[in-house]
């Protein structure tokens, strides 16, 4: 079980709807439908993938991200996941809309940019950095839009969404102290459990 | 023929004619008396009879899905790339059950049958049967085999439709419901193909209004141009390119030839066959109007253009399927311009407004829409893994 999926399965409700969008092998889903007997679907685009989630018995469409969620209709699911993907995909803001549209509560996790050594590999190598975490090059790397966890906080303020958690994580998602205390410096993974503030529920 | 069977095949097997005695009531409103279907097997039933799978079949297809009738036959069965020891629907695990449809003419009651009201063949008399009709009598059929649930229903294209109609009609009968190259309903452009196709059939002197039969003829030139037409919609425009574009010297690449391969060489500046393509064509529509029953034809089109679940639920394919208890798996290739992906994606957002645990997949195939009947491997590879996962199901209810 990776650390993170363990961070995020606590916010899970047993019995409920769960869209995992960017699903990969289906393992969460997985997870949760054995442990918390979850009615889940995943997205997914790549073909490889998709076959593990059919191998777990995981429902799974074979759809584009990046080209819309309109076939999913609102308030349809508990709780829409996107792990590791925000910083892939080509509107980052329309799809944080459109999964607040769809769940009445959203989890996203993605890769803290703003962490000490992404600024110390650019501030002293003067190149875009690569880690074992995240190995591509500029040229190559699906993550087209990195964010930071003060990114991310303004841009929740700015939207109206309601925070419920975040946590930060490092790269092993070890929690700690420390980490809480420097956030954007010293966390890897942030992970956000959030909402649309109930005023703006009301208006739409 | 084979001179040895391959050993993943069903081997050769013999078709079983189940007749029914109590009326069958049709949608519309007439009724069959009495009936006869003709059913293949493959596998075995298991004790707990959790196993089986039906296959429902497509416009020209029959009750023999896979394996051989003898030693003798050119091919075997329409599905045996699926159908077999060790293949997607793997009958070492699956008993698996094919009829051929009311109103076909492989040997269940059709138009080419005796009508014992009048002593003569039934011909234009034979009533206009829909897919729901054809689920109803599958479900006899499946009473008969003392099946009370499958474990899957499978079909392509009008066979999707049957699924469909199964997983709404006899929602505690279906376990999984997986339906390749399908659409909710019709287009106008599907409907207006297949008046071409009628009209065809109609038009032709040798019709005798459904009664060609009391003439000792048969309309064979009207079928095969039913057949050629509905023959170019189950092609993509890559596949003709890459069938008939193989000969040209000048231009090697099928990209640039387009297909335009000549039959002998040079153009004949007359009204014959020039292209590679128009001989196919002609060939395919011949072979299918030496055994296809016209008046079978005519039913299977209207069959296909009546399907819409959506009718008694005004017009929401999602309230249809309320009651659906199975899941579901959906497929369509991306060449298929008959139904094309977002045809079947309308079914799967239906299912997802409905709420029900479905997957789909997208295929990039070059075969159009006859892609759902070839081994396309990714295809074959989700299927196997579908119902490896089936399997499991089975033996942990068994358990």
């Amino acid at each position: 079980m990776r650390p993170d999926l363990d961070i995020i399965q606590k916010w899970i409700e047993p019995g409920s709807r769960v869209l995992d969008l960017g699903c990969g092998d289906g393992a969460l889903l997985a997870y949760l439908r054995d442990k918390k007997q979850i009615h889940g679907i995943g997205l997914e685009i790549d073909n490889h993938k998709i076959n593990g989630c059919l191998d777990k018995g995981i429902s799974v469409i074979q759809q584009d991200l990046n080209k819309g969620l309109q076939n999913f209709e609102s308030q349809s699911f508990d709780t829409v996941l996107l792990t590791q993907t925000l910083q892939a995909v080509h509107f980052p803001d329309k799809l944080v809309d459109e999964m607040l549209r769809i769940g009445k509560n959203c989890i996203v996790t993605f890769p803290n940019f703003g962490n000490w050594k992404s600024r110390a590999y650019l501030a002293f190598k003067g190149r875009m950095p690569v880690s074992d975490f995240m190995p591509y090059e500029w040229f190559d790397t699906p993550n087209i839009h990195f964010c930071t966890v003060k990114d991310f906080d303004e841009f929740c303020r700015s939207r109206d969404i309601d925070v419920i958690t975040r946590t930060v994580v490092d790269i092993k998602h070890r929690d700690s102290w420390i980490i809480r205390a420097f956030p954007n410096l010293l966390s890897e993974i942030a992970i956000y459990h959030f909402s649309r503030k109930p005023a703006r529920t009301e208006a739409a | 023929m084979p001179d040895v069977l391959p050993e993943n095949s069903v081997g050769l097997v013999t078709p079983q004619l189940y007749h029914f005695d109590e009326p069958l009531p049709l949608r519309s409103g007439k009724e069959l008396k009495a009936y006869d279907l003709m059913v293949e097997t493959y596998g075995e039933l298991n004790a707990e009879r959790s196993n089986a799978i039906l296959i429902c079949h497509a416009l020209s297809g029959d009750h023999h899905a896979a394996g051989y009738h003898s030693m003798d036959d050119r091919k075997p069965g329409w599905w045996d790339v699926a159908i077999g020891p060790g293949k997607p629907i793997d009958t070492n695990h699956f008993f698996v059950v094919c009829l051929n449809n009311l109103g076909g003419c492989a040997g269940s009651t059709g138009p080419a049958s005796m009508n014992p009201d009048t002593g003569t063949w039934y011909g234009p008399d034979f009533p206009v049967v829909t897919v729901r009709d054809w689920v109803n009598s599958q479900a006899r059929l499946a009473d008969r085999l003392g099946i009370d649930k499958w474990a899957a229903v499978i079909g392509g294209s009008l066979g999707g439709m049957q699924v469909m109609r199964w997983s709404i009609s006899y929602p505690e009968r279906v376990r999984h419901a997986i339906m390749m190259a399908v659409a909710p309903k019709l287009s106008a452009q599907n409907i207006a193909f297949n008046e071409v196709a009628r009209q065809s059939i109609t038009a032709d002197p040798d019709f005798h209004a459904g009664r060609y039969r009391e003439h000792n003829t048969l309309p064979k030139r009207g079928v095969m141009l039913a057949r050629m037409v509905g023959h170019i919609t189950y092609l993509s425009d890559s596949a003709m390119r890459e069938k008939f574009g193989k000969a040209s010297e000048q231009l090697k690449q099928a990209s640039l030839n387009l297909g335009r391969d000549l039959r002998a060489g040079k153009l004949s500046f007359g009204f014959d066959v020039d292209f590679q393509v128009e001989s196919y064509l002609h060939y395919q529509g011949e072979r299918f109007s030496e055994t296809f029953d016209a008046n079978t034809y005519l039913l299977m089109t209207k069959a296909l253009d009546y399907f819409d679940p959506s009718v008694d639920y005004d017009g929401d394919l999602s309230k249809a399927f309320a009651n659906s208890d199975c899941r579901f798996m959906l497929v369509s290739f991306s060449t298929d311009w008959r139904f094309p992906p977002e045809r079947t994606r309308e079914i799967v957002t239906a299912l997802l407004k409905a709420g029900k645990q479905v997957s789909y997949l997208d295929i990039e195939a070059d075969q159009g829409h006859d892609a759902f009947l070839l081994p396309v491997p990714r295809y074959m590879q989700a299927l196997t893994t579908y119902l490896d996962r089936v399997k499991l199901e089975i033996s942990s209810h068994a358990a």
